[in-house]
């Protein structure tokens, strides 16, 4: 790594602001464009640009598979866990109206953790796939 | 006063759809050529390292067309997915495949005339669309009208396309989530992530 030290420190630079701006997305996504889906190929991108420059051992590391493998699942059952959850509450499946008092309010709640479920199970996803390609060559 | 199916912010009478019309046609047309450009190196190209490269700027090019087109949700999925993640997924590919396209054994005649026939096809169909942001269009005509003039009041979100794909699809939402989660589950089932012992040939 020693002959690329441009690239290594701006990587280094770029990586925090990156994830910062995957959160921005995740979270904003109900005002601007985006949303979990986006957010979570972004994450999964500052990840891997860190692997790309320090090293996959780095980044296994920073995200362990043992971790990410779990995490693919828990974004599913998350989405899923709210359609039931307003299921028990007396509505239909996926029905965020009744997660809350005010209906709109539990839109925002529905809406709010359907894509934090999105965005957890995509970013597992893509650096777990980024794990296997790297895996075993050389 | 509206240009294309979108309000001019500026509501003039002179400056806003002259101005928009002119500069909206000369981007469309400048990255519509961008891209047959891009997709003509594709094709001839046969360093499939640089192919890659080239299709993660076809996929930039388009997301600046989704851009030109007010889709920006689609444009920003189509610049993260198409030109940042795919890209950096099929150089991991190369780098367990191998670089250089294998040399074509038999005459390009077939492949060329199925795909100039269906390429006329296609565009003959086009003539049956309807025209570009025509309120008439049947995809108009269902439950866009509906989304759009109560999402406000039974969602409460105020990007629409939040609205429509996390509540009001939420169902197609969820499914799309499984099948991000049956690629991950299969790229594991058939290759599985190996941790690399220290000295194991690590480069």
């Amino acid at each position: 790594m020693d002959k690329n030290v441009v690239l290594v420190v701006f990587a280094k630079i770029l990586v925090p602001f990156i994830l910062l701006f995957a959160l921005y997305v995740q979270f904003h996504g109900d005002f601007g464009p985006g949303g979990g889906f986006q957010a979570g190929v972004i994450f999964a991108t500052g990840i891997i640009l860190y692997a790309l420059v320090q090293g996959v051992d780095r980044a296994m590391a920073v995200m362990p598979p043992a971790v990410l493998k779990p995490m693919m699942a828990i974004g599913v059952l998350l989405y899923g866990g709210v359609g039931i959850a307003s299921m028990l509450l007396g509505g239909h499946f996926l029905d965020y109206g009744f997660l809350a008092h005010d209906p709109i309010h539990g839109q925002h709640y529905g809406i709010l953790i359907i894509e934090l479920g999105v965005g957890i199970t995509v970013a597992a996803v893509m650096m777990v796939i980024f794990y296997a390609f790297m895996g075993e060559q050389n | 006063m509206r240009w294309r199916g979108r309000p001019c912010i500026p509501a003039g009478i002179r400056a806003c759809p002259i101005r928009s019309a002119v500069i909206d046609q000369v981007i469309d047309v400048l990255l519509l050529i961008l891209l047959v450009i891009t997709a003509i190196a594709v094709v001839r190209i046969k360093s499939l390292f640089a192919v890659v490269m080239l299709f993660g700027i076809y996929s930039l090019i388009t997301a600046g067309i989704f851009v030109v087109l007010d889709a920006v949700d689609v444009a920003f999925t189509e610049a993260a997915v198409g030109a940042g993640i795919t890209t950096v997924l099929m150089l991991t590919t190369l780098a367990r495949t191998g670089h250089k396209q294998a040399p074509a054994r038999h005459s390009p005649a077939l492949p060329l005339t199925v795909v100039i026939i269906t390429g006329a096809v296609l565009f003959w169909g086009t003539q049956d669309m309807p025209r570009f942001a025509d309120p008439g269009a049947p995809i108009h005509l269902h439950v866009a009208d509906r989304y759009i003039e109560a999402g406000p009041e039974e969602v409460g979100v105020p990007n629409m396309v939040t609205a429509v794909l996390a509540s009001y699809r939420g169902f197609d939402t969820l499914g799309e989530v499984a099948v991000v989660f049956t690629a991950g589950v299969g790229v594991l089932a058939l290759l599985g992530v190996r941790r690399r012992r220290k000295g194991d040939g690590d480069g």
